[in-house]
């Protein structure tokens, strides 16, 4: 799982079936700073997250299918868990 | 997911059985302020999109998963068209 912080929405009316029901949000990934680290990702959102909302992003297929409940989904970016603090000794270490 | 917009299609005559009757479309990749980034790919296209359309497509095994008979060699597939897209400005 990555940490991602949520930059935007889509809304889209023509899609797959199984998005139907799910909102999509624009992630960006971070590091442990909370910098902008790597490119965007369009995600599934699980949790009813929000812009600004620092979130847990599962970004492997195998995982996504089974949190859907439906292994052909073509589903790999599902947020998991929106974050509330993260501890550690490394922030700040160069 | 990514972002990308339709700048083509791409017609195959000669191409393997389980792609037969799918569309493929030249893509180009967007960034989040709808900006071009990186160099064109071609998608399979699950949903009917057109020249001009900002979709969204996936990659990988996942792009095999979203035509309509899955055990197919696909690599990029577009699963959805985007109707509006929000981005919160950049931070300073």
């Amino acid at each position: 799982m990555i940490l991602a912080r949520v930059i935007g929405q889509v809304v889209s009316t023509i899609k797959l079936d199984v998005f139907k029901g799910f909102k999509l949000l624009l992630v960006q990934p971070i590091d442990i700073e909370e910098k902008p680290k790597g490119k965007i990702l369009l995600v599934l959102d699980t949790v009813q997250a929000g812009v600004g909302d620092v979130v847990l992003v599962m970004d492997e297929g195998n995982s996504a299918r089974t949190i859907l409940e439906n292994t052909t989904a073509p589903i790999r970016s599902v947020i998991v868990g929106i974050v509330d603090e993260i501890q550690t000794d490394k922030r700040g270490e160069k | 997911m990514k972002i990308g917009k339709v700048i083509g299609t791409v017609v195959c005559n000669q191409k393997v059985d389980s792609l037969i009757g799918i569309k493929l479309l030249l893509i180009q990749p967007l960034n989040e302020y709808l900006k071009e980034e990186g160099t064109p790919v071609v998608a399979c296209d699950a949903v009917q999109a057109g020249l001009n359309d900002i979709v969204f497509y996936e990659g990988g095994r996942e792009a095999a998963l979203g035509l309509i008979n899955w055990f197919n060699p696909s690599d990029l597939t577009v699963m959805g068209i985007i109707d509006s897209l929000y981005t919160e400005e950049k931070k300073k």
